[in-house]
């Protein structure tokens, strides 16, 4: 069977659109890009299995595109889009050259990494449809979104964060100019007027960067102090001002010692962390926020007239009549009025077999209509529904969860009451005991905030997250907790679940080779022709077997292909089967012929191919392992038995899984969980640390701390191996931090610390730190 | 060293020209696709012109 031209999936005999396209709505999208003379988007393109089918929506149906466009006020007007279908960077290139050769169009501005459109014309708001009609036409899938309420809290934070620290890195790169100006002049007789004047420059340029670049630190502290509690950025607050303040009033004075460079190279350190460690949870941010955006997809509602109109999933109301396609996501729960299919329930139970649905049945939100299209009247929306009563379970999983507080965190508790006490202890022991006036006192204190400022304590934590994070991402692991590393490294149990996460999700047939080969190629020919699971299971199985001629698909039953002799079946037991045959343990197929006795296929999902030596890398690790799943004791008894698991539980629903982790917790024990099916979600939450493959359901993905990538379970070996060593690492860091400063404190106390050597300490231990973080990079481990 | 009277605006002129680009770069989106900007370089070769233009 050829493959479509335009949307590369299989053509259908009876097509509507001819011998090279699959329907008419493909062979008009591609006369339409071929005419623009865009064809060199096909050979450019690589389709991605994951994204949606680039068909065209045969049904008209219309959003109502006007209403989401914005007047820009000059005569132009402006659309903000999700794209649905995005496959990669030609599709990108293919919409924005179908739209710039529409005379009106302004700008057109696909966004890769976040899936979205910005489309400005010449012209009012309500041309929008007519703007967007080529796009649709090729089979994207536009959805309007509103930019201000998708702009996350955090990117904007990060944002602030940034600026910040390029006017801290201006304002420190700059005074230094003037700073060693003055250490020069000090040792080749600088005159006084000078010095005083490099001072004012200094304090111009230093005093305007401090009020703009400590903002996220002083709003930070004066939320900590109104709520009575003391977290790292008192300290660095009051050094900073503290600093500041000093040095003005010793630049009045025309004093010989300023400290801007410090203060404000002590505030591009501190903000270059904070960027650092918000920017190691931006990618995972990016990605949650993408699996956000393609939930959010429209739903086609029936009107009681019979108009068709696409809804949001969250205008839906209970009652109203959806239609659900094959190949979509069911929106909100409902029952069945008309149709029948097979329904992958995979994101609520877990199983990789689908269930038959026919009218009257009912059906859930967020599982995936495969093969018929259904009419659903709506019984439940939003919060009502299954989907969301496992999502709150999950969350309030999340909230029992022992709050762990990071590393960083723990040391900061202590550490403001020290160095506060020491600079307090230093003035008081100068002015009282010491004998000298209170300024100058005041001065010797002030060098000791300095000297301790927490640069390198700040620094030693972020700098090994973004290394260990890039490494790992490179890896195709997405860390997506800030302290999940830390967490990782004390756990000592791992749970796993089984299918989808120990096994690949994926049933393979078992007794294919008891089949007679004439009888295996004509079953294979027959499932080629079906995206049901299993049959495509048959077809990966016989690759060289082609794909019959007229097989027919029937809606929950299975395949039909008319021969000669009579009819060819492949499918149900009930509809093809032996019905009396004794009940098999995983799903099966039966494959009828005509005048012969009926034989059936039995399925088994099969453990991925690293799994036995992942299992035994972590026992060797000295880590506990368990399963916990959903499916049948049988099934789950042979994967733990083929890993050398032996303590694993069957028949969980994700209620128990909680239950059993929170027993474990009880017991002491620090599970890791790793997870993927909806029904885990909870369970994921609910671990002292948690990790789900990529091929998750959403919300498990949400839940999990760290996400991974492929086929294998190898990652969840590595990403303990990295945590180890950044676990490591950040010891060392803590340590050279610590070292740092019992070498500098007594100097500050003594008061010997001049500017010069103030900064060379303080950057060189920022230096050191970062340095040493970056081993973890350069040195591969277990590869 | 009356000199430094122009070097020393000249200097802090120069950079805050390179930091109010950066600041510009940030707020015009320069960052906002990074994925996007290292495909696109392979496709504005064949970038077609507006019938107008």
């Amino acid at each position: 069977m050829a493959e479509c031209l335009h949307c590369g999936s299989p053509v259908p005999d009876d097509s509507s659109g001819g011998d090279l396209f699959c329907c008419r709505g493909c062979r008009a999208a591609h006369a339409l890009v071929q005419g623009m003379g865009l064809d060199a988007y096909y050979r450019r393109r690589c389709l991605d299995p994951e994204a949606r089918v680039l068909r065209p929506d045969e049904e008209e149906a219309r959003i109502d595109f006007s209403r989401h466009a914005r007047d820009g006020g000059d005569g132009s007007a402006t659309l903000h889009l999700m794209v649905e279908g995005l496959h990669c960077a030609a599709c990108v290139w293919l919409i924005e050259s179908v739209l710039a050769r529409s005379p009106d169009v302004v700008r057109a501005r696909v966004n890769m990494t976040t899936h979205r459109l910005t489309l400005t014309w010449r012209g009012p708001p309500a041309r929008a449809a007519d703007m967007v009609v080529p796009v649709l036409a090729i089979g994207y899938r536009l959805v309007p979104y509103d930019p201000e309420r998708l702009r996350s809290e955090g990117a904007k934070r990060e944002r602030e964060l940034l600026r910040a620290m390029a006017v801290a890195g201006f304002a420190a790169g700059n005074v230094m100019l003037f700073s060693v100006s003055v250490w020069a002049g000090d040792a080749s007789g600088m005159m006084d007027s000078t010095r005083a004047l490099m001072h004012w420059v200094s304090a111009l340029v230093v005093l305007p960067a401090i009020a703009y670049a400590g903002r996220p630190f002083f709003r930070s502290a004066l939320i900590a102090l109104a709520a009575r509690r003391a977290n790292m950025d008192v300290p660095i607050s009051l050094a900073v001002l503290l600093t500041a303040a000093m040095s003005l009033a010793e630049t009045a004075r025309g004093g010989p010692h300023v400290y801007f460079e410090s203060a404000i190279m002590l505030l591009f350190f501190l903000l270059l962390g904070r960027y650092l460690e918000s920017r190691a949870r931006g990618r995972a941010r990016a990605s949650a926020e993408r699996l956000l955006n393609l939930s959010a997809t429209a739903v086609t509602v029936l009107d009681d007239d019979g108009a068709r109109r696409f809804l949001r999933p969250e205008d839906l109301r209970v009652g109203m009549t959806v239609l659900a396609a094959a190949g979509d996501r069911i929106a909100a729960d409902g029952t069945v009025t008309a149709g029948h299919g097979d329904v992958d329930t995979g994101l609520i139970s877990g199983e990789t077999v689908p269930e038959t649905v026919t009218a009257g049945s009912r059906v859930f939100a967020g599982t995936h209509n495969l093969t018929g299209p259904l009419t659903l009247t709506v019984t439940a929306t939003g919060d009502d529904t299954l989907l969301a009563g496992i999502v709150r379970l999950m969350e309030a999983a999340e909230q029992g969860r022992a709050r762990h507080v990071a590393l960083a965190d723990r040391v900061a508790r202590w550490y403001a009451p020290v160095v506060h006490g020491l600079a307090l202890a230093t003035f008081l022991g100068w002015w009282l005991g010491g004998g000298l006036d209170w300024q100058a006192a005041l001065l010797i204190a002030v060098a000791v905030l300095i000297i301790t400022c927490p640069c390198a304590l700040a620094l030693a934590v972020p700098v090994v997250q973004v290394i260990a994070s890039g490494r790992l991402l490179r890896q195709g692991i997405l860390l997506k907790s800030p302290t999940a590393l830390e967490r990782l490294v004390t756990a000592d149990l791992v749970v796993f679940d089984k299918t989808g996460t120990l096994t690949d999700g994926r049933p393979r047939p078992l007794d294919l080779d008891r089949l007679t080969p004439g009888d295996r190629l004509l079953a294979a020919s027959l499932a080629g022709a079906s995206r049901h699971p299993l049959a495509r299971a048959v077809a990966r199985a016989v690759p060289d077997a082609g794909v019959a001629e007229g097989v027919a698909e029937v809606a929950g039953r299975g395949l039909r292909l008319a021969t000669p002799e009579g009819d060819v079946r492949l499918g149900a037991r009930d509809w093809c089967g032996d019905p009396h045959a004794p009940p098999a343990e995983g799903p099966e197929l039966w494959l009828d012929r005509p005048g012969r006795s009926p034989r059936r296929l039995r399925f088994a999902d099969r453990p991925r191919p690293d799994a036995g030596e992942v299992a035994d890398r972590l026992r060797t690790r000295g880590l506990a392992l368990a399963v916990l799943s959903g499916d049948r004791a049988s099934v789950v008894r042979s994967v733990a038995d083929r890993l050398g698991i032996a303590d694993w539980r069957a028949a969980q629903t994700p209620a128990d899984k909680v239950a059993r982790l929170a027993a474990l917790a009880a017991e002491g024990r620090r599970p890791l969980m790793v997870g993927d099916g909806l029904n885990d979600a909870p369970a994921l939450a609910a671990a002292h640390v948690s990790l789900s493959p990529s091929s998750a359901a959403d919300v498990s993905q949400t839940a999990a701390d760290v996400v991974f990538q492929g086929d294998r379970l190898a990652p969840v070996a590595e990403v303990l191996e990295v945590a180890r060593r950044a676990d490591a690492l950040v010891k060392q860091n803590f340590a050279l931090a610590f070292l740092y400063n019992a070498c500098t404190i007594p100097l500050a106390v003594a008061g010997h610390v001049t500017p010069l050597i103030a900064a060379v300490a303080m950057s060189a231990s920022s230096v050191v730190v970062i340095l040493n973080a970056l081993r973890l990079g350069r040195r591969r481990a277990g590869s | 060293m009356d000199v430094i009277i122009y070097l020393i605006p000249a200097a802090l002129g120069l950079g805050l020209l390179g930091l109010v680009a950066f600041l510009w770069a940030l707020k015009s989106g320069q960052f906002e696709d990074l994925d996007g900007a290292a495909n696109r370089i392979l496709f504005d070769d064949e970038e077609p012109r507006k019938p107008d233009d």
